[in-house]
């Protein structure tokens, strides 16, 4: 048996419906039409009344998630598209983000994101957030790159007190593929060694892992060893997995696929630079995607993201000083 | 843009009249037949991304684009060939941003329906639904400022996107300001999977009208000469300073929501009931009833329409793709405030 990267994820909320009556389903085309990806299917035949299809109203379909919470539901609610947030960004950043900091009343909603870009996308549908939920307090926002961390983080993210913004990459729906469902997981806001190295450390997530994992291969012929560090949940950020691979390695590149100006490699290397100067035998790098929209056209497309060359290229620099 | 106008004189009369019609068929045909090169070239893997047709919409859509006139704006959706075309979209413009040729009015940069002309009154939607209306509404509001007068400007949207917040905010926003906007509401009873009962509640969509304190009119989107003659008269109404006119047209989408949707979901008796004819035929045989076209002309036509979207696509197959290399990476015009992060420069690096 092999089970995709999306397949998990429709496992998962197969699972959190089965086990916790709390959990409902609300977004467009959820329904028997099993989602825009197929994210949701026969989950409203299997669970009737719970999975529910929602009018094109983003806004309300997240405040209607935090209302929900309020009477002790745990809502799972689909975003179309990531982009597509952004009309909901005011519910997310400004309600569910602020409720437990304002009345000691959680909100334990997930925002289910279909994000990232793939080849033909254009400037709407490849959008990559964990950037901008990340900077508000009050969320907790996963960027799982793995079959196995896509199933065990999303009930977790059911499970979570606090809402979280659940970045799943759609690169990976179809052609990631583990062999079974995971038994057991980290925990969540612990990172992982998706790859051991002593010459230098890629801090990364989501499909970025992959890339990095293709760079570190890239480079071994040529005498490095690369070491690999999947963040998992982006906020939380797992700074101590992060520095323990600095302090073996001496050289730090961080690599995401969202937009240069801030974000998640920022920060990382923000952390180290302070709190981990010393552990660096060279300046530390990141590589994110260029800083336009993402581009519709493949050649543009494929120029635009970090991928295993780019991120290799930008390796070689930083192991040459 | 080039466009045909309408003469004025009695809207009704005009509109059917034979010229009219014909003009307004052929450019439908012509949109149907690229449409449907579209879908094949989708099929064998020539388009990056999706696909998205008007296949059924044509009548209404058509009707738009000629309403319009030089100076005026117009803010199509995805369903929109034929009123791109009616407004003076080339088929090359179509083409060149399908196909993701530099030549094209978006340069790779962005693909499919997601084109536009702006200083030509042409918008280049965003994907978000409802996005647009406010932004039709800004140029109005515009030529008010400016002193300019006698212009409308339409916005085309699915019964779907009513319910965006959007939606809402920039039709209220146009009747507080009486602003000359027409609002084309393309009623095919899907909004991708999902049908009107979980849409709205509302007996109809012109419901709205009277909420918003706008005219409202109610036409069948699968007759030509009806659609043709109320939004026609939406359009006169908006321009005299009669304030927006939300037209709401009843019709079926003939496709799937995109190519790669099988629309397995749309109910078969809406398919066989008035609301699914298709526009394209019902205009077909009113051209014959009336005598107003033989079969030799209706099969010259649409051997003229295949001919000149082949050409295009040959045209557009033969030019350059976007090259990474000679890209500007940068999203302001101001270059002198473009950051440069350059690790990420795309050039090949040698070890
Ligand atoms: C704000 C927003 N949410 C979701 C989507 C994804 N989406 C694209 S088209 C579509 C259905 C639109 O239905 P409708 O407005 O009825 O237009 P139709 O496709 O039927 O012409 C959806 C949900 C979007 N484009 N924008
Ligand atoms: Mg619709």
């Amino acid at each position: 048996m092999s089970v995709t990267y999306l397949e998990a994820i429709r496992a998962a909320q197969a699972r959190a419906l089965a086990e916790d009556p709390r959990v409902f389903i609300y977004g467009q085309d959820v329904g028997a039409f099993g989602g825009a990806f197929k994210a949701t299917k026969n989950l409203a035949n299997e669970f009737p009344g719970r999975v529910l299809d929602a009018p094109i109203s983003e806004d309300a379909i997240a405040g209607l998630a935090v209302g929900a919470a309020i009477e002790g539901l745990r809502p799972i609610i689909e975003m179309q598209f990531a982009d597509f947030s952004t009309v909901a960004f005011n519910q997310i950043v400004n309600q569910a983000a602020t409720l437990y900091w304002r009345t000691q009343v959680p909100c334990p909603i997930t925002v289910r994101l279909p994000c990232g870009a793939t080849s033909g996308s254009g400037p709407f549908h490849s959008q990559t957030m964990e950037t901008i939920y990340a900077h508000y307090p009050g969320l907790i926002v996963m960027t799982p790159a793995t079959v196995e961390d896509a199933y065990s983080m999303l009930l977790e993210a059911v499970a979570i007190d606090d809402p979280v913004v659940f970045c799943e990459h759609k690169l990976l729906y179809y052609h990631l593929k583990a062999d079974a469902l995971p038994t057991e997981a980290l925990p969540v806001g612990k990172a992982r060694l998706a790859r051991e190295g002593r010459d230098m450390t890629i801090v990364t997530y989501s499909a970025m892992v992959h890339e990095a994992l293709a760079a570190a291969d890239e480079l071994k012929p040529e005498g490095w060893e690369i070491e690999v560090v999947d963040l998992r949940t982006v906020k939380p950020l797992d700074t101590d997995t992060v520095m323990a691979s600095v302090a073996r390695t001496g050289r730090l590149l961080c690599v995401g696929e969202s937009w240069p100006w801030g974000g998640v490699s920022a920060e990382v290397i923000a952390r180290v630079a302070t709190e981990g100067f010393d552990l660096l035998d060279a300046p530390p790098q990141r590589l994110n995607a260029k800083d336009t929209p993402v581009p519709y056209h493949p050649n543009l497309w494929a120029a635009h993201r970090p991928t295993a060359r780019s991120v290799a290229a930008a390796a070689r620099k930083i192991l040459r000083q | 843009m080039v466009q045909t106008v309408l003469e004025t004189g009695p809207v009704a009369e005009e509109s059917t009249s034979r010229a009219t019609h014909i003009n307004a068929y052929r450019l439908m045909l012509l949109a149907r037949v690229l449409d449907d090169k579209f879908a094949s070239l989708y099929r064998a893997g020539k388009i990056h991304g999706g696909v998205f047709l008007g296949r059924g919409q044509e009548a209404l859509s058509v009707a738009v684009g000629l309403s319009l006139r030089e100076g005026d704006i117009f803010a199509p959706l995805i369903r929109d060939q034929a009123g791109r075309l009616a407004f003076g979209e080339s088929i090359l413009d179509a083409v060149r941003t399908y196909l993701g040729s530099s030549l094209g009015p978006m340069r790779g940069r962005d693909g499919n329906v997601h084109r536009g002309r702006p200083l030509q009154g042409l918008l280049p939607m965003i994907s978000h639904l409802g996005a647009m209306i406010a932004v039709v509404n800004g140029t109005l509001f515009a030529r008010r400022m400016k002193g300019i007068s006698g212009t409308v400007g339409a916005a085309c949207i699915g019964d779907g996107a009513t319910s965006t917040g959007a939606f809402h905010e920039a039709l209220n926003q146009a009747a507080v300001e009486k602003l000359p906007l027409v609002l084309v509401l393309a009623d095919n009873q899907y909004a991708y999977s999902t049908p009107n009962s979980r849409q709205f509640a509302c007996q109809s969509l012109l419901d709205r009208a009277a909420g918003y304190g706008v005219a409202g009119h109610g036409v069948d989107g699968t007759d030509l000469c009806a659609c043709l003659n109320t939004v026609g008269q939406a359009v006169a109404q908006a321009r005299a300073g009669h304030g927006p006119q939300l037209v709401v047209a009843q019709l079926l989408r003939l496709c799937g929501h995109g190519e790669h949707d099988v629309a397995d979901y749309v109910d078969t008796k809406l398919k066989s009931s008035p609301v699914g004819r298709d526009c394209l035929k019902v205009a077909e045989e009113f051209l014959r009833q009336q005598s107003w076209a033989s079969e030799t002309d209706l099969a010259a036509w649409r051997s003229e329409a295949i001919q000149r979207v082949e050409e295009a696509v040959a045209t557009v197959q033969r030019e350059p793709a976007p090259d990474p290399f000679a890209e500007e990476w940068t999203a302001l015009s101001s270059r002198q405030l473009t950051e440069l992060h350059d690790e990420e420069s795309p050039g090949p690096v040698d070890i």
